[in-house]
């Protein structure tokens, strides 16, 4: 079934998709970020393919000079029974990703956390502000230059 | 203030009673206006610290908006400075409802990021515990929605069930509660026959006593009229939104893990996936006493099938050897020492491995980078997921269908909130 | 012997402070603020097999204005430090603060950025529960053992004099500036 989701997205966006990779039998496929709504849509329409369950949305800080975060998609066919991986790497400087809430309506908490936690604005997002932190927290706690402990006095802490 | 619209006016106040102050939101003349009614962290039936600012118009619920974040512990950024097995005990405390079964899929997935097998005996435990765990979590959930809806009793009764179940732990873990049971390549230590006996013991008894709380709720024309039609989402809605579970499953949709992408030994195990379609809360309380029954039938047959043999996997370089060996025998010390102190380091990449808990689909995605600490794991919550519904399940309904929705839908903050 | 006066006078005596203390010590309502994994084992403890009723707290109030005690049990975030503080503050006097499980204690096995390493930071605590999580045996001997401190306090003299209330260093001993 990988090697259908490969040369399906291929044939239809030849241009979008950067690469795709197997390991342990999950497919990673990688696109640029600018497509990514129209490869969704693609994905959750197309009757071979019918992901229709997004399950995760995952950030990941890797740390480099170029396209410092990336940001993967878990989704699941419910039909074939099957998981995908999507990818998409952004800058540091305009940490943009177009969002997914118009494909599948879950995704709308899975983008405040990563926006919560990285720092990775999602344009056309209905709400997006933070999930887990204090509205009036000032950093993004899983970003690699955070320190474990937190930053002093960053939360405020009642007095005794 | 002057120069907004009222619209504007009307959201920032919205969002300024989110910042945690009382809930005297002035608008123009007090009246006229949907009063906005602050659930707050704390709070009988939130079923732990979640937070629910809901509109109301007199007593009909026209917006809610729930606020996390109160438990938010950080085990993601925990996870990038820990080991792999040091891992294993914060697992415990993600659902801390059923801790054994977040041992197990932690691990699980650990050993598909290492490519390890486990022998069957191990996986046939696994099973047991994963199952004895949904069964307590059950327990619990049905507990609450009941006390939460005002049959205290039910409560009891089923605390008296779980109390025969943490017994069985406490045997076989060490411990009653946060267990932290299983190990990377296998299990901390064997089933005893002792264990068979005790959970031959609590089968025996469990039907029945099942039957009886069911007996007391079956027909009881206040709990059904409290809990019928109450907090319905469409199927379309329910896949669109992630949702997974007890929930999905009463929503007409048979999405079961250990039937779909089946892992342990769940493909050599007869039971049936429950699925209803009438998707309000009384639909999923009865999905998850059918669950019960079934774990109970799994419990029986792995019970029966299981073997004998080794519950570690062979694999000196990856899995900790056993103690008595490491203080006598000179190749088990260094492995022990390599592996404590550099870490199991496995290959580079990146996997996500879910598995069916009682909440729903509980994921771990793990970045390997080759150390051995991981570079990012992501859990995936379905609390959190399925916290995200209680704006569609509760908008039309009236303020007391608030507590037996969110009992319905079973959070638990420490998974919601990681 | 203090029955046998009660029979035959009609009447016993006895120190208003330990009066006092021991009604107060007998019916110790528990305000839960069960936050995480401990709230489970705090359910326990009022179950039917362990049974906190028996020493009168059966009455899990969720309400601060009725509550003598706090029982906090579970990890205590940034986030949530405000609202355990402002109930804390709404319960009237006297009140006693049980913290319940490592997390409480001392920020237990979370050392991260949004968790508060001991809820002694901003709540005086009377009793420390050590556990993750604390056995129900645990929680009640921790109840127990914050029944022995009540009984130890001195409330009539410090009323009379309007000295603020204090605590004596060892039982029966009488600190500086009573009688």
């Amino acid at each position: 079934m990988n090697q259908v989701i490969t040369e399906r997205l291929q044939a239809r966006f030849p241009a979008s998709v950067r690469g795709s990779e197997e390991f342990r039998n999950d497919l990673t496929v990688t696109v640029r970020t600018a497509d990514l709504p129209a490869v969704a849509q693609f994905l959750k329409d197309d009757p071979t393919l019918a992901f229709d369950m997004l399950i995760d949305i995952v950030g990941v800080d890797r740390f480099r000079e170029a396209e410092r975060f990336e940001v993967n998609y878990t989704l699941y066919s419910l039909e074939h029974k099957k998981y995908l991986r999507l990818k998409v790497l952004v800058n540091e400087e305009d940490p943009t990703v177009p969002t997914l809430t118009g494909v599948w309506p879950g995704a709308n908490w899975h983008e405040r956390e990563t926006f919560d936690m990285f720092g990775i604005k999602f344009a056309g997002h209905p709400d997006l502000r933070r999930l887990y932190m204090p509205e009036e927290f000032e950093y993004f706690p899983l970003r690699k230059d955070f320190p474990l402990m937190g930053i002093p006095d960053s939360l405020p802490l009642p007095r005794r | 203030m002057s120069a907004r619209t009222s619209e504007e006016s009307k959201k920032s106040q919205i969002l300024a009673a989110l910042e945690d102050q009382d809930t005297t939101v002035t608008m123009g003349d007090p009246l006229e206006n949907d009063m906005v009614l602050n659930m707050g962290p704390q709070h009988p039936a939130t079923h732990g610290v979640l937070r629910l600012l809901v509109r109301l118009d007199g007593e009909t619920v026209k917006a809610v908006v729930p606020e996390l974040g109160y438990l938010h512990r950080g085990y993601e950024k925990i996870a990038e400075n820990s080991g792999y097995h040091e891992f294993i005990p914060h697992t415990d405390r993600l659902d801390y409802l059923s801790p054994l079964s977040n041992n197990v899929a932690y691990v699980l997935a650990v050993e598909k990021l290492l490519g390890t097998e486990v022998p069957e005996r191990a996986q046939y435990i696994r099973v047991l515990c994963c199952e004895m765990a949904r069964i307590a979590s059950h327990l619990v959930a049905t507990g609450s929605m009941a006390m939460d809806v005002g049959a205290l009793t039910v409560l009891l009764w089923t605390f008296r069930e779980r109390e025969k179940l943490l017994d069985i732990y406490d045997v076989l873990c060490g411990a009653r509660f946060t267990t932290s049971y299983a190990r990377i390549g296998g299990l901390q230590q064997d089933w005893t026959p002792q264990c068979t006996e005790m959970l031959d013991h609590f089968l025996g008894e469990f039907p029945q006593d099942l039957e009886e709380v069911e007996q007391l709720l079956r027909a009881n024309r206040i709990f059904i009229d409290r809990c019928e039609d109450v907090g319905y989402i469409s199927r379309e809605d329910a896949i669109g939104l992630g949702l997974t579970g007890p929930i999905l499953r009463a929503a007409g949709v048979p999405r079961d893990l250990r039937r779909d992408s089946p892992y342990l030994v769940y493909n050599a195990l007869d039971f049936e996936v429950i699925t209803l379609s009438e998707s309000d809360a009384l639909a999923r309380f009865y999905v998850r006493l059918a669950e019960m029954k079934e774990s109970a039938k799994i419990l029986r047959q792995a019970l029966d099938r299981m073997p004998a043999g080794p519950i570690h996997a062979h694999e000196p370089k990856k899995v900790l050897p056993r103690k008595d060996r490491v203080y006598t025998r000179m190749e088990e010390l260094i492995h022990d020492f390599m592996l404590i102190n550099t870490g199991i380091n496995p290959p580079v990449g990146e996997i996500y491995q879910g598995t069916e808990s009682s909440k729903g689909e509980l994921g771990f995605t793990i970045v390997s980078d080759g150390t051995g600490h991981p570079w990012r794991m992501k859990i995936r919550s379905p609390s959190m997921t399925n916290l995200s519904a209680l704006p569609l399940m509760l908008k039309g309904g009236m303020i007391s269908d608030i507590v037996a929705v969110i009992g319905s839908v079973d959070p638990v903050m420490g998974e919601a909130d990681k | 012997m203090a029955l046998e006066t009660l029979q035959r006078d009609g009447f016993l005596t006895a120190r208003l402070d330990d009066v006092i203390n021991w009604a107060r010590k007998n019916s110790l309502w528990p305000m839960p603020m069960g936050i995480s994994c401990c709230a489970i084992e705090m359910m326990a403890t009022a179950s039917p097999r362990f049974d906190i009723s028996r020493f009168g707290s059966e009455v899990m109030r969720f309400t601060p204005r009725q509550c003598d005690v706090i029982i906090v049990a579970g990890t205590v975030t940034y986030k949530m430090a405000k609202v355990v503080r402002k109930i804390y503050d709404q319960m009237p006097d006297p009140k006693w603060v049980i913290s319940m499980g490592a997390c409480a204690s001392s920020g237990g096995m979370f050392r991260s950025y949004s968790v508060v390493q001991g809820i002694d930071q901003f709540l005086p605590v009377d009793v420390f529960v050590a556990g993750c999580p604390p056995r129900p045996e645990n929680l009640l001997h921790a109840l127990i053992e914050l029944q022995r401190k009540v009984a130890m306090e001195r409330t009539v003299g410090s009323l009379i004099r309007r000295e603020p209330l204090y605590l004596p260093e060892r039982p029966g001993e009488k600190s500086g500036a009573a009688t």
